[in-house]
């Protein structure tokens, strides 16, 4: 079967690249994490991204998936969070009918049919329930991250045949089924099942299959495959051996990539790319080209250092190493000599350039500013609360405005934002808040509102001095500098990683497992792949609250024979 | 594919497009107020709004009652003030919570409830309030749409997590509503696909396993899960729907593609954008589409900005000192006038539509509303609000409505009652009114 073979592909694929992380995860064998108590079990509507992802890995990554997803719901930063709130209103669910019918309708369409079907059918006029039923449940259980039960396929496989006599065609009528497990809720929300723990007297954990999801979604942004499947199946995902088997070849798949892109598009609320707009007047080099190679560029600047070259996560505050395309060259100013629009290229600035790290890419430069104007204070803001995880309180509503209006107009004598901003640090209502986080940003004004490099600002010097918590700076690269050397970045990361991945902030109890794997990612030197190596491998990853797991491992469900934790 | 550059006749010129259907008398009945079965005339609901409200001095009529004048921000709807109602001077009340800028005010005029803790919506819009007693019987319950090109920029909501999104682009309008599952209702040939039927069995069957999925939830895991049902329910009947042959409507004419525009919150951009999709709005209503919409023209922290401008409608109302002669802040009162032009625009889009004895926007209720009066501050007492239309004659029309400090949810209730919500009683503490508004009450 095409999807079947296109999984297997993947994994071989898998084998034989990312060798420069292999050897160090093969050898993580060390001190057990401790125990936590756990996050209450959770149903997780698909993000758009995930969404996208599990349609490319189980019908191939061609497929067009035409139309348009309500945006994604973001809580406490993050839209793993939101997702455990968002559901689907009537407009929203119709957007994904129609997607799920246009996915299916391209998936069985002549030219690519032959390469998707297990079986062919006696006649392409009539029913054949099973061939239909071969497809459904063989696609059901990628779909669903489980096996179709039996009364499950009994009802896709009715609907197929029903279809199919109503319009005279097998294949329109197999659309019809597959269309319908891609609108059910078995699909569209990602529910954790819930069971005894029996090497816990009392605790709860994730059934298998919903520890299948929960380690997928986490590493690879997608559902389950065959094989993470076949060992939620037979029983070896719960013991630690075969976790960490399907641990190791998952983090060692190209799909990682896909895992950390889709946390890192998380964590930097690259969502903001949907409503980016520059004024075209002030800033004409920005296009939507240049938008769209802007988010494009961070996440493959992440992903290569960290994935690919095995790189430190808190250098990426101050590596000058880069992609670029050249849309993105014209706004770096910078020559790139690709041979396509589309063509990405590797690039390192020099050493003494301004411009090193993800704070000086237009990902943050831009996306952090105004349309018309660099904003030191959103910019500050975001590194407060996105990349150091600090909540800035929102503004007063009552600010008395007439000290700094006379300053904010044209013809003011005031030139920079500095001076601009000095006049709120005045107001008591103003100044703490501005305090907290416009130094930051100050250290940023070289870069325009855009991000192009500037020297000044309406014809006066830029002062780009700053401090972070004490310590002092004069350019974004001290800037770059104070933010790797901070303990609050590298504990922030690994916070917000356990946050996105349970789909909940960590609480009160979880203090000692996360100060254990901060620790943890300090001796790993920082490597993100080992931290989330460190989560998925750690049973506690997988424990639910009993006080709110109600929900033990639905009934309706196959019963799966499993080997209790053989360690 | 459609043909993205073909442009809207009359839409992008002037406009809407009325004509394309020969239409024959026996429609309607003999007075014009009701198609000839009897049936009355559809009445439909939908919000219009803005966002960082208005300057009072030049926004809020001297006169109140009938025969209002028009002060310099209201020029935009000078062309139709008999069939507009101006409400001045209503206040959202706090009861102590935080005001938080430019959230409080649109959620108190909208939920009768001011948003408590980290939530926005802690009841449901009017729209949807409305929505659930009327748009029943229409192949879409509402269509959401804004101008700005931002589907975040929606303020239809069920709670603070069941948020719906805006329609962004004109074409996304278009083809939601005229694409190839549109059935013209004046068209001689009716022709359902067979593939609805098998459609509606399948949203059935997802439907009857309900329980399977949801026996094992927690309480609130069941209500996000309702409203999903819920969703499911509303396609059924949407698919239902369209296995009917359709009543013919006069009014109703399928118009252009609309040429497409980069969306943008650049006030002409947005203004172009607006306009059209006034003009498919409209021809979704007359066709009987949809009776509720939201129609957002800007955000509430509005990204309006000029061209060339570094500032954004927003950024000025804070940093544009007061003029010393005027006494106002000039810009943020050119930004508030083309709010209102626009408005303007969109109720004469609907009055250009005949319908019966009247027009569409007759036969329409547009409540239009801001979120703070005076932005800088975040004023939350007076608001400005508006409706455009009588409802089919439900509303007195042309009035000039002062509140004096009484509370936003008497507009929202008086509304509600319009549109024969059957309600007595409106809002959340000192917001709870059950006075509604009657000098507008026909």
């Amino acid at each position: 079967m095409g999807l079947m073979a296109t999984n297997k592909n993947a994994i071989r694929k898998s084998f034989l690249v990312a060798a420069t992380i292999s050897v160090a995860l093969l050898a993580g064998c060390d001190s057990p994490a401790p125990t936590r108590e756990g996050a209450p079990a959770t149903m997780r509507r698909l993000t758009q991204e995930q969404y996208k992802n599990i349609i490319a890995d189980v019908f191939g990554p061609d497929i067009n998936i035409a139309g348009r997803m309500d945006p994604d719901l973001r809580k406490d930063g993050l839209l793993q969070i939101g997702a455990t709130e968002a559901t689907f209103t009537p407009g929203n669910l119709e957007q994904y009918d129609a997607l799920a019918r246009g996915i299916a309708t391209e998936v069985l369409a002549e030219k690519r049919r032959a390469s998707f079907m297990p079986c062919t059918p006696a006649s392409a006029t009539a029913v054949d329930e099973a061939c239909a039923k071969e497809v459904i449940t063989e696609a059901g259980r990628l779909l669903f991250r489980r096996p179709l039960t039996a009364k499950e396929a009994e009802l896709y496989v009715g609907l197929a045949t029903a279809a199919t006599e109503k319009v005279g065609d097998f294949y329109k009528g197999l659309e019809f089924g597959l269309a319908s497990l891609m609108v059910s809720p078995n699909f569209l929300f990602q529910k954790d099942m819930v069971e005894a723990d029996p090497s816990v007297k009392g605790a709860m954990r994730l059934d298998a299959y919903s520890k299948a999801s929960r380690l997928s979604f986490f590493l690879w942004n997608s559902a389950p495959d065959d094989m993470l499947l076949a060992a939620a199946e037979n029983g070896d995902l719960n013991s630690s051996e075969g976790l960490d088997k399907q641990a190791q070849r998952m983090i060692k798949s190209p799909r990682l990539k896909n895992g950390v892109r889709g946390f890192f598009a998380d964590f930097l609320q690259f969502t903001l790319f949907e409503s980016l707009a520059k004024d075209p007047v002030i800033y004409p080099k920005f296009s939507q080209s240049v938008s769209d190679d802007a988010k494009e560029q961070t996440l493959r600047t992440v992903t290569e250092f960290l994935v690919t070259d095995g790189g430190d996560y808190r250098d990426l505050f101050t590596s000058h190493k880069t992609y670029l395309t050249r849309a993105l060259g014209v706004v770096y100013q910078v020559p790139v000599p690709a041979s396509t629009d589309s063509e990405w290229l590797p690039y390192e600035f020099p050493k003494d350039d301004m411009r090193g790290g993800l704070l000086t890419q237009l990902s943050f430069t831009a996306l952090y500013a105004h349309p018309g104007r660099s904003s030191p204070t959103l910019r500050g803001k975001a590194i407060r609360e996105v990349m150091l995880c600090q909540a800035v309180p929102i503004p007063p509503v009552n600010v008395d405005f007439t000290s700094f209006e006379a300053d904010s107009h044209e013809g003011s004598p005031v030139k920079t934002a500095r001076e601009r901003l000095a006049k709120h640090s005045t107001d008591p209502a103003c100044a703490g808040c501005h305090k907290f986080v416009d130094p930051m940003g100050l250290a940023l004004e070289n870069f325009d509102g855009l991000g192009v490099v500037r020297m000044k600002e309406n014809g006066a010097d830029i002062d780009a001095s700053g401090e972070l918590d004490g310590v002092k700076f004069n350019s974004p690269a001290g800037l770059a500098a104070a933010m790797r050397n901070s303990p609050r970045t590298s504990a922030c990361i690994v916070k917000k990683l356990f946050a996105y991945g349970q789909g909940a902030n960590p609480g009160k109890s979880d203090e000692e497992y996360l100060k254990y794997l901060q620790t943890k990612f300090e001796q790993d030197k920082y490597s993100v792949p080992q931290l989330m190596r460190r989560i998925v491998t750690s049973e506690a990853f997988y424990r639910v609250s009993p006080s709110e797991a109600p929900a033990q491992a639905n009934a309706s469900r196959e019963p799966v024979s499993t080997k209790e934790n053989k360690s | 594919m459609m043909n993205r550059r073909k442009v809207l006749r009359g839409v992008v010129g002037g406009a809407a497009v009325t004509v394309g259907v020969p239409f024959l008398d026996c429609f309607l009945n003999s007075n014009g107020t009701a198609l000839a079965d009897g049936a009355a005339l559809p009445v439909r609901f939908g919000t219009w709004t803005w966002g960082c409200g208005m300057t009072a001095s030049r926004w809020v009529p001297n006169k109140a009652g009938a025969g209002y004048d028009i002060p310099p921000e209201l020029k935009g709807i000078e062309k139709l003030k008999n069939k507009v109602n101006v409400f001045s001077g209503f206040s959202v009340k706090t009861d102590g919570r935080e005001n938080k800028g430019h959230v409080t005010g649109q959620a108190g005029i909208r939920t009768g409830a001011v948003p408590s803790g980290a939530s926005i919506y802690d009841k449901p819009t009017i729209d949807l309030l409305i929505g659930d007693v009327m748009g029943t019987d229409t192949r879409f319950r509402s269509l959401d749409a804004a101008a700005t090109g931002n589907p975040g920029h929606c303020y239809s909501a069920r709670s603070t997590s069941v948020i719906s999104a805006s329609i962004p682009t004109p074409m996304a309008l278009y083809e939601r509503i005229f694409g190839a599952e549109f059935q013209d209702p004046n068209s001689g040939v009716f022709k359902p696909s067979p593939s609805l039927m098998v459609r509606t069995s399948v949203l059935s069957a997802i439907k009857d396993q309900r329980d399977d999925f949801t026996k094992t939830l927690g309480a609130a895991d069941k209500a996000r899960m309702e409203q999903y049902y819920t969703s499911i329910r509303q396609l059924e009947q949407q698919l239902s729907l369209q296995l009917e042959k359709p009543a013919p409507l006069k009014s109703c004419s399928k118009p252009g593609l609309p040429e497409e525009m980069p969306a943008g919150t650049e006030v002409n951009a947005t203004s172009f954008n607006h306009k059209l999709m006034a003009a498919i709005m409209a021809h979704a209503l007359a066709c009987n589409q949809t009776k509720v919409f939201n129609m957002v023209f800007s955000d509430w922290t509005s990204s309006l900005r000029r061209k060339g401008s570094a500032e954004t409608h927003h950024g000025t109302t804070h940093d544009e000192p007061l003029d010393a002669k005027a006494n106002y802040q000039l810009e943020v009162s050119w930004f508030a006038e083309q709010c209102m032009n626009n408005f303007g625009v969109f109720l004469e889009t609907l009055d250009s539509i005949p319908e019966g004895a009247g027009t569409l926007l007759d036969n329409t209720l547009v409540f239009a509303h801001s979120d703070v009066q005076f932005a800088r501050a975040h004023t939350l007492d007076g608001i400005p609000m508006m409706t455009g239309g009588s409802a089919g004659g439900r509303m007195k029309t042309g009035i000039h409505t002062v509140g004096n400090g009484e509370v936003v949810t008497r507009v929202g209730l008086t509304l509600q009652q319009l549109m024969k919500v059957p309600v007595d009683k409106w809002g959340t503490g000192s917001m709870a009114t059950s006075k509604s508004i009657s000098e507008i009450v026909a």
